[in-house]
């Protein structure tokens, strides 16, 4: 029996513990809002905090997020008014949307790490995380916004 | 803008004119219950995109696939705008395929420019009834009385009734013919050209959005397929024993393979569904198949590469001649020649294609991304055999399209499955699946030969273009380009060259050729603009003033003069002509933006290329830099687009920057074949633009224009990788005829 907290609910699993975090979010818990993008940890479509850390859910097993707090979009703000989500929709961000919950959560963690990050660090962070609609001036844009930084 | 709230949800029930699957309901059983309820009287519903509801407050039924592109947004702003209704009180519905709707393929960039007119008139006969409605109550004329916000206001008087008081009145009346009813002069316009926030934006934002991918039915299973390795080639062993013993596996169904001519059929292959989508993709990944062999399976790309430069040097079959010729050529002081190779590209929209059916006795239902639901609906009801009548296809978000999403094939697996377990089914196509079989973009081969006379004027171009055409999806005769191909920035060369000859050669396609966003616009811009480009180096003369010179004076081109066949777009040439002042005005504005003509005195390396395409002009300038290692970067992209009339100036900026990376990820991303199978799995051997690829930052000019709408989503898509290439040139000397571009380039 794996135990974990998801967006500050606490859940218990004892299917298959290699089945990654992805499929147990989207599959049993219907939190559709982390994606499935390439399943290799290679585009960032399904980004979650785990432990306050942006984690590729897409191959983390079961296993390792016994006793793990996991953040998805849906409970990265309780109102969904966190200045990320307030600059994404100011700056007009997102197109198609799909990778949008993974940018979010991914530009989340960095700013937690580092308030004011500038254009290389942005760069480093999001290089990990693929939009096809090519979005990324705004996403750069809103985190800039996000941080307090910029004014757009 | 709620789509969520309780009382929204049942008004939609109500009303049921989209009776589609609404945006913001996560689970789509739920949404069951909005199709095919009954009408209520009192609303106002006049024709398939408006109604409003007894309360007064307005649904506007969206029938074009949402892509990225905001067409929910504009659709509704059209709408909105004829009604001036209080924005607050209009709620957007998705239609399902329906060909009571009209065209819903949603590729071609034809939204707006085929919509437009007609959804501005089915906003304003409701808002015409409105005001029939209150002036009957008020014992005055009609045309005394207007629409505002969500009143019908009685102009000589000032006295105001609002939207709700009159619905019951004004369903009663008859429906004004169309040809009757004049829709708002454009300065009345209140919608119509603001930026306007996306409706789907909140939902976006907190991860409540409904994809392909994300559809739940009750009992449903999840499908992963294997899918033949080599274009139509079957199972000939399935070795399913470990498949079947794995948790979860619930069936494992060998399908029907495809034969030529591909159309949209589904591939075949093995499917195993299973309770979940891990057990699904654990259970494929222990199937062992061994398939057949066939003539695609000595495919090679390298080979095939070969055979096509070959073909575009030798002669081809001419579809355009002016003056000489190709015998122009000889009367040149010098010539130049290069040759262009473009590899196979997957359009790997972000959501890989997935779909989900439901079907009974009498009823096949079918939750999908399409860019294309009538299309699916024909496809779902020939592959069950059933009335198309039937079969439902409700449309969900498209987590990208990029013309992936217009073949249908996905839904017609769900269905099939879902027919043969006898519940409901999930197909899920892997990142794989999508990479490995797709309908591609086309292999292409050019090869250009200019001739300069002696002050450096192009006085002949001779250009052979050869590659499998899309053709070959729907036929087994198909050997060369299509008109509808050759019309992509080949035929229609604006160039005001004396002597001009054009050919297509023919090329065998081994893989299931398709649609990407621009389609043949891509490989023909780059070529014709990095070879202007080279051609302004040989004369000694500017870029851009070459190129100004290359399109000539102002002026309306007749193709047809050249024997040429040329439908542009679908459209009317009175309407939309190819029209060379907006060509060289767009490279006006881009280059004063991108300050060009200082580019030498503050050293910077900048890329020129122009291109109507979608009866658009967009001119992109591309900046790059580079460092001691070689590895480029783009500080800064400038763009100026002339669509004409613009909806939605904030989206359309988006899509410039968007089409334009795009672009990028054409001219560095390669799909090749060894022994038929694709080479290529997922994103780290196919290479699409990251963050740190993409232009840094954007300029971006909306010429300001009344013209008809012209194309937004896929015109900034061909000019983008010409002028990085020639970019390149700039910074390193060295040109590039073949893509994919290197990342980074060795000094000279």
């Amino acid at each position: 029996m794996i135990t974990l907290t998801i967006n500050q609910q606490t859940h218990e699993y004892d299917g298959d513990p290699q089945m990654p975090l992805l499929w147990y979010l989207r599959d049993e818990l219907l939190l559709k809002g982390t994606k499935y993008g390439c399943g290799m940890a290679l585009c960032g479509a399904c980004t979650v905090h785990v432990d306050g850390n942006a984690t590729r859910s897409c191959r983390l097993p079961m296993a390792a997020v016994s006793n793990a707090q996991v953040t998805t979009i849906e409970g990265l703000d309780e109102k969904h008014q966190h200045p990320l989500q307030i600059a994404w929709a100011e700056n007009d961000v997102p197109q198609c949307g799909y990778c949008q919950s993974g940018q979010i959560m991914q530009a989340a963690s960095l700013l937690a790490a580092t308030p004011k990050p500038d254009d290389t660090q942005i760069d480093q962070a999001m290089a990990g995380n693929i939009c096809r609609c090519g979005t990324y001036p705004r996403i750069k844009k809103a985190i800039k916004q996000a941080a307090g930084g910029d004014k757009v | 803008m709620n789509q969520t709230n309780l009382s929204r949800r049942q008004f939609i029930k109500q009303v049921s004119v989209g009776s589609g699957l609404t945006l913001g309901i996560t689970l789509a059983p739920k949404s069951l219950a909005l199709a095919n309820e009954p009408a209520l009287q009192e609303q106002l519903a006049p024709n398939v995109f408006v109604a409003i509801d007894s309360k007064g407050d307005l649904v506007v039924t969206c029938h074009r696939s949402e892509m990225g592109q905001q067409i929910r947004t504009a659709i509704t702003q059209i709408i909105a705008d004829e009604l001036d209704a209080d924005w607050q009180r209009v709620s957007t519905v998705q239609a399902p395929g329906d060909e009571q709707y009209g065209d819903q393929n949603t590729d071609g960039s034809r939204s707006i420019r085929r919509n437009l007119e007609r959804l501005q008139v089915a906003g304003a006969t409701a808002a015409l009834m409105l005001c029939q409605a209150a002036a009957k109550g008020w014992g005055v004329t009609a045309q005394s009385c207007y629409c505002e916000q969500h009143q019908v206001v009685h102009k000589p008087s000032g006295k105001k009734v609002d939207f709700g008081e009159l619905v019951a009145v004004a369903a009663t009346l008859p429906v004004p013919d169309e040809k009757l009813v004049k829709p708002k002069a454009r300065e009345k316009w209140r919608y119509v050209g603001k930026n306007i926030r996306s409706i789907d934006m909140q939902n976006v934002v907190s991860g409540n959005t409904v994809f392909g991918q994300d559809i739940e039915l009750e009992d449903m299973l999840i499908a992963v397929i294997q899918r033949p390795p080599v274009m139509f080639t079957k199972p000939v062993t399935v070795d399913d024993k470990k498949t079947r013993k794995t948790k979860g596996v619930v069936d494992v169904i060998t399908l029907k393979s495809a034969s030529a001519p591909a159309n949209f059929a589904p591939l075949g292959g093995v499917a195993v569904l299973a309770n979940n989508t891990w057990a699904a993709m654990q259970g494929v990944d222990a199937l062992n198949i061994t398939w057949s062999e066939n003539e695609h399976s000595t495919y090679q790309s390298a080979a095939e590469k070969q055979q096509l430069i070959d073909t575009a040097k030798q002669a081809g079959e001419v579809v355009r001649k002016r003056g000489d010729g190709a015998a122009g050529l000889t009367q040149a002081d010098k010539r130049l020649s290069a040759t262009y190779y473009a590899p196979l590209l997957a359009q790997a929209p972000m959501e890989p294609p997935a779909a989900a059916a439901r079907v009974s006795a009498e009823r096949v239902e079918v939750w999908t991304s399409t860019q294309n639901p009538q299309a699916a609906q024909d496809l779902v009801a020939q592959t069950l055999g059933v009335p198309k009548e039937q079969v439902v296809i409700h449309v969900t978000l498209l987590g990208g399209g990029f013309g992936r999403k217009s073949k249908p094939d996905f839904a017609a697996e769900a269905a099939l499955l879902a027919k043969q377990t006898g519940k409901p089914v999930k197909v899920i196509w892997r990142r794989e699946d999508d990479i490995q079989h797709g309908f591609y973009h086309t292999v292409s081969a050019q090869h250009i030969e200019a001739g300069l006379d002696d002050k450096g004027n192009t006085v002949a171009w001779h250009h052979n273009t050869v590659f499998p055409t899309i053709s070959t999806t729907f036929s087994t005769e198909a050997e060369s380009p299509s008109a509808g191909e050759l019309r992509l920035g080949f035929i229609d060369n604006p160039f005001d060259i004396p002597h001009i000859q054009l050919e297509k050669g023919k090329a065998k396609n081994h893989v299931r050729i398709g649609w990407l966003r621009s389609v043949a616009n891509v490989y023909h811009a780059y070529a014709i603009h990095t070879f202007a480009d080279e051609l302004a180096h040989a004369a000694g003369q500017d870029s851009k003033q070459y190129l100004q010179q290359l399109i000539g004076k102002p002026r309306h081109i007749d193709l047809a003069q050249e024997g040429a066949e040329y439908d542009n777009y679908g459209d009317p040439l009175d309407v939309y002509p190819i029209d060379t002042a907006r060509l060289l005005h767009v490279i006006d504005n881009v280059t004063a933006a991108a300050r060009w003509d200082q580019r030498h005195d503050e050293k910077r390396f900048l890329g020129l290329a122009a291109h109507r395409s979608f009866l658009s002009y967009v001119a992109t300038v591309v900046e790059v830099t580079i460092d001691k290692d070689g590895q480029w970067r783009i500080p800064y992209t400038y763009v100026c687009i002339d669509a004409g009339t613009v909806v939605n100036p904030e989206h359309v900026k988006a899509q410039c920057e968007g089409g334009s990376i795009f672009g990028l990820s054409c001219a560095i991303g390669q799909i090749t074949a060894e022994n038929g199978q694709i080479q290529q799995t997922n994103f780290h051997n196919y290479q699409v633009a990251r963050i740190q690829q993409a232009p840094a930052a954007f300029d971006i000019q909306i010429i300001d224009s009344q013209a008809a709408p012209g194309g937004v989503g896929e015109p900034p898509t061909p000019p983008f990788a010409p002028a990085l290439a020639n970019a390149l040139f700039a910074a390193t000397g060295q040109r590039f005829h073949e893509l994919p571009l290197p990342l980074t380039i060795k000094p000279a």
